[in-house]
């Protein structure tokens, strides 16, 4: 089994675009940037917080809290298959109580994973709401969650798997979609 | 935590002793375990990660602090715990530690903890039980989660610990704590200076740990050579209850308090910015003056922190299930 890449979804100005379309959204939603936190899912969803929270700035002149949050200790399945040992820190300076809180992943999939980081924010107070933006939304939802603000929706199959490349990283920003391909052998 | 560094399976089953370990493994105990410590600080400290799994602590020797630790970084990490004492146990009955072990594991646990007046009893156990067992004190032998915390401390205030001068005093001979402390400081790099009455350092101690201790450790029998330039210095405690009537190795306690006590004149031969350790409980007077513990270069309530978290640590690295369920997945 090797992945191919097959397409590339998004490059640089695309995901510039859509993260500023993204801002504008969060914005006009929430009336202004006054009542709203971005917290991100660590890594690459703490990456797109991070430029969110900037863009947000920008547009409305007001910076909105940021804070991260790291899912592991609330998957649902931490100890099937290897367990993985890496823990990142929760950070979230600020009070839940009261606020809209956006939570920002970069690709949204089963869903196991913003429900996880839903109990984590739950543990740390009440927040009034949470909305969720991912960079790319890419189907095959496991649990009844969905996004308010998305970048780009991709059909995918359980074969594909979608990349987030970001700067923050390393790498240069893009979006691709692979495809598990079998060997003739296999 | 670097985006890089790719995730590490922790290649080992049981916590017996420092000694099984290598200086990648403590590591990643230290880095979990600082990415754990915040949980113990948040209104709602419990993260779900163990949730449905049992750890049996099977106390069969003193302990308050230790067994409160492990029952609470347990139930942060939502396992189920269980304490077991030595008093009032079948212990007390007459049952052999085997039939003990084997009754335990009709229930089912995920993790042993067990503490145990007699050396390399968790070893015994682990080899007849199919969860993991954490050692948390074998007789003199080791104290793994204790040297863990220790490091966990030094490391946070120090940045490392490679390279750091650590003074460990006191009575090396009954101390489970100094060999593990020994162990896992000379493995990630410290330089160690082992120090008290002759009577109370066997002969062998540079040897613990092979060629590596032998080139790290170094006996001292005076009090002010073990301090000089020392980064951080950890006394231990006088063990009364260990040290027999009849045998005595030290004169009295005000004798040794005088050549071997931790007091202000004797601190300042150590760097301005070293550390006082000691893993408890205290004899205030005796291995420390109060006004060196209570000093605001002591760590010792932070030593008693970073335990929970370096047990939660531990149990989220062994806590993964019985071995049917491993091998089931691994199927």
């Amino acid at each position: 089994m090797q992945l191919v890449d097959r397409q590339e979804v998004a490059d640089s100005a695309a995901i510039a675009r859509m993260l500023r379309r993204m801002a504008n959204e969060i914005v006009e939603r929430n009336q202004g940037a006054s009542s709203i936190a971005l917290v991100g899912i660590r890594t690459g969803g703490l990456h797109l917080a991070e430029r969110l929270v900037e863009l947000v700035h920008s547009i409305e002149n007001h910076r909105p809290p940021l804070g991260a949050v790291d899912i592991t200790l609330y998957r649902d399945d931490v100890f099937v298959g290897l367990p993985r040992p890496q823990v990142g820190t929760t950070e979230l300076p600020f009070r839940l109580a009261g606020v809209n809180i956006v939570l920002v992943d970069d690709v949204l999939f089963t869903g196991r994973t913003v429900r996880a980081a839903l109990d984590a924010l739950m543990d740390y107070g009440r927040p009034r709401q949470v909305q969720l933006a991912t960079l790319v939304d890419r189907g095959m939802r496991e649990l009844p969650i969905a996004a308010d603000y998305i970048g780009v929706t991709v059909d995918t199959t359980a074969n594909d798997s979608i990349r987030v490349f970001l700067k923050e990283q390393g790498e240069e920003d893009r979006v691709v979609l692979r495809t598990r391909r079998s060997d003739e052998s296999n | 935590m670097s985006p890089t560094k790719a995730a590490r399976v922790f290649p080992h089953r049981h916590l017996l002793g420092i000694a099984d370990l290598d200086a990648d493994d403590i590591g990643q105990i230290l880095d979990l375990t600082d990415s754990l410590r915040e949980i113990n600080e948040r209104a709602i400290k419990k993260v779900p990660t163990l949730r449905g799994r049992t750890v049996l602590n099977l106390f069969l020797e003193n302990s308050t602090r230790t067994r409160v630790s492990f029952e609470i970084a347990g139930k942060r990490m939502s396992a189920d715990t269980i304490n077991i004492s030595g008093s009032g146990s079948s212990a007390s009955k007459g049952e052999t530690m085997l039939d003990t072990a084997r009754n335990l594991m009709a229930m089912n646990p995920d993790v042993i903890v067990i503490r145990h007046s007699a050396s390399g009893a968790p070893a015994l156990i682990a080899k007849h039980v199919d969860c993991a067992v954490i050692n948390a004190g074998d007789g003199t032998h080791e104290h793994p989660t204790q040297a863990l915390l220790d490091c966990a401390t030094i490391r946070t205030h120090k940045g490392s610990i490679a390279g750091l001068e650590v003074a460990i005093v006191g009575d090396i001979d009954h101390s489970r704590v100094a060999r593990s402390n020994i162990l896992a400081l000379a493995k990630m790099g410290a330089n160690i200076r082992v120090c008290g009455p002759a009577t109370l350092i066997p002969r062998s101690i540079t040897e613990i740990g092979g060629a590596l201790t032998r080139s790290c450790v170094r006996v001292c029998h005076k009090l002010e050579d073990a301090l000089e330039g020392a980064d951080v210095v950890m006394m231990l405690r006088i063990q009364n209850e260990r040290l027999g009537k009849n045998a005595s190795r030290f004169a009295n306690t005000r004798e040794y308090s005088r050549y071997f006590g931790l007091n202000a004149r004797t601190l300042a031969l150590a760097k301005d910015d070293a550390i006082i350790m000691h893993p408890g409980p205290i004899n205030r007077g005796v291995e420390m003056m109060p006004d060196v513990a209570d000093s605001g270069r002591s760590v010792i309530l932070e030593q008693v922190a970073n335990g929970v978290a370096v047990r939660m640590a531990v149990l989220y690295l062994l806590g993964r299930g019985n071995l049917t369920d491993l091998e089931a997945i691994h199927q």
